[in-house]
């Protein structure tokens, strides 16, 4: 059972907790959640409590976390976007940190589950839906009529944009979910095998070396994977939002 | 559904491993509503956090630091101008001074050359008079030597006339003779 590289994903109860006929359990993965937005909140508030003209350590990686998110931002949806910032930031926070999270031995990945990051990502889409034609009104609908298309095209354009807008949430989220899912498998496949290699005698245990080396390398790539698939997310999280505000393309 | 939830929070672990034994976890609706909720819940404050706490916190000290950053600019620049316009203001002084001197030079040695000049004049003209004076002595010498020529001529033709002829000529005709040869 140790060597089950899908356990990983099992969600556990802590607390049952039951409405109406409803699981609203607190499982590991709500405390994992819980973990996540509370390291990060006290990690940010903590780190700038000193308000230092001249950053700390600690502070300056939270200003640059900040500068880094506010620079995605603004370069892909103009300064009217940041009105967005609290929402890009503090979804950027929480899939980094939750996916870093992933990387400890034993602990529960968040954002390896379908249903989190495809929630995560139904509030990109409602929020630039909702914001779209709220700013735009009927306007908005442009976004799947581009410019310059030959009248003749337009009705297969307009298909294969709206089908591409609806497909938006599904990719967004799949990326994630699949990336951290496939990643954390792939690991704990290839350390399994240094396991029930090195358990085979002398032969088993020099052959582990392969194996090992693997892992080693695959959690480095892990790490950069989950900072990666953080940031992805984060970009076309703006992206969508610029279709919002700006939908004439 | 019922008896799955049941199945799942009626114990921690064996029921979750017995049940993903069904499912591949991440596709077990069974656990989506929990998931969901928690979601909402910690990512709802997260958000919360965020926006009212740590975004206007680190928003502000970047601020801080950008006026900071731009006030010691233009303290800077207040003092670079204050620094240029006091070397200005000095080499003003020094241009001042500098013209002043050779005003000053140039006043002193017009004043020596109208000094000089006007000793030199006085001093020639006084020369001058002398000269005149001079001059003025000559000719009446001069004009009174001529004029004893007449009597030395005249005294030496009566002596001449007396030698060769024995007699001496009259004073009226020696001087009548005389002035005609003089003419």
């Amino acid at each position: 059972m140790a060597n089950d590289p899908i356990h990983q994903f099992q969600i556990q109860t802590i607390f049952p907790i039951e409405v109406g006929g409803m699981d609203f359990s607190f499982t590991n993965s709500s405390l994992f959640m819980v973990a996540t937005v509370a390291t990060t909140a006290a990690f940010l508030i903590f780190s700038t409590s000193g308000r230092g003209l001249v950053p700390t350590r600690l502070q300056s990686i939270s200003e640059m976390s900040y500068e880094f998110v506010a620079g995605t931002l603004r370069d892909a949806a103009g300064t009217e976007g940041m009105r967005f910032f609290p929402m890009v930031f503090s979804l950027f926070m929480f899939v980094l940190i939750a996916n870093l999270f992933g990387m400890f031995p034993y602990f529960f990945t968040v954002t390896s589950h379908i249903i989190v990051t495809f929630a995560l990502a139904m509030l990109v889409i409602l929020t630039v839906i909702i914001y779209g034609f709220m700013r735009n009104g009927i306007g908005f609908l442009k976004l799947f009529v581009p410019d310059g298309v030959p009248g003749a095209l337009v009705p297969l354009v307009t298909l294969i944009e709206v089908i591409s807008f609806l497909s938006r949430p599904i990719s967004l989220s799949v990326r994630l979910f699949a990336n951290m899912l496939a990643g954390h498998i792939t690991l704990k496949v290839f350390a399994g095998f240094v396991v029930s290699l090195s358990a085979a005698g002398a032969v088993g245990v020099v052959g582990a070396i392969l194996p090992l080396g693997m892992t080693i390398a695959i959690t480095a790539l892990e790490f950069l994977v989950a900072f990666l698939q953080a940031y992805v997310f984060t970009v076309l999280t703006c992206m969508y939002l610029n279709d919002a505000i700006h939908p004439s393309h | 559904m019922a008896t799955e939830t049941d199945s799942t929070t009626a114990g921690t672990e064996v029921p979750a491993d017995a049940h993903g034994g069904g499912a591949f976890p991440p596709f077990d609706s069974a656990t989506f509503s929990s998931q969901l909720l928690w979601l909402a819940i910690t990512f709802g404050l997260f958000y919360w956090i965020m926006k009212n706490v740590a975004i206007p916190r680190i928003a502000g000290i970047l601020e801080d630091r950008k006026d900071r950053i731009a006030g010691d600019l233009a303290e800077a620049n207040r003092l670079k101008a204050e620094t240029d316009e006091a070397i200005a203001a000095y080499e003003q002084a020094l241009a001042e001074a500098r013209s002043k001197a050779h005003s000053i030079a140039n006043d002193t040695r017009a004043k020596l050359k109208a000094d000089n000049d006007a000793r030199r004049e006085k001093a020639e003209a006084e020369l001058g008079e002398k000269l005149t004076a001079a001059e003025a002595h000559i000719t009446a010498i001069k004009t009174d030597a001529l004029s004893q020529i007449g009597d030395v001529a005249g005294e030496t033709t009566s002596a001449l006339v007396e030698a060769l002829i024995g007699k001496a000529p009259t004073k009226t005709d020696l001087s009548k003779a005389l002035k005609t040869a003089m003419e």
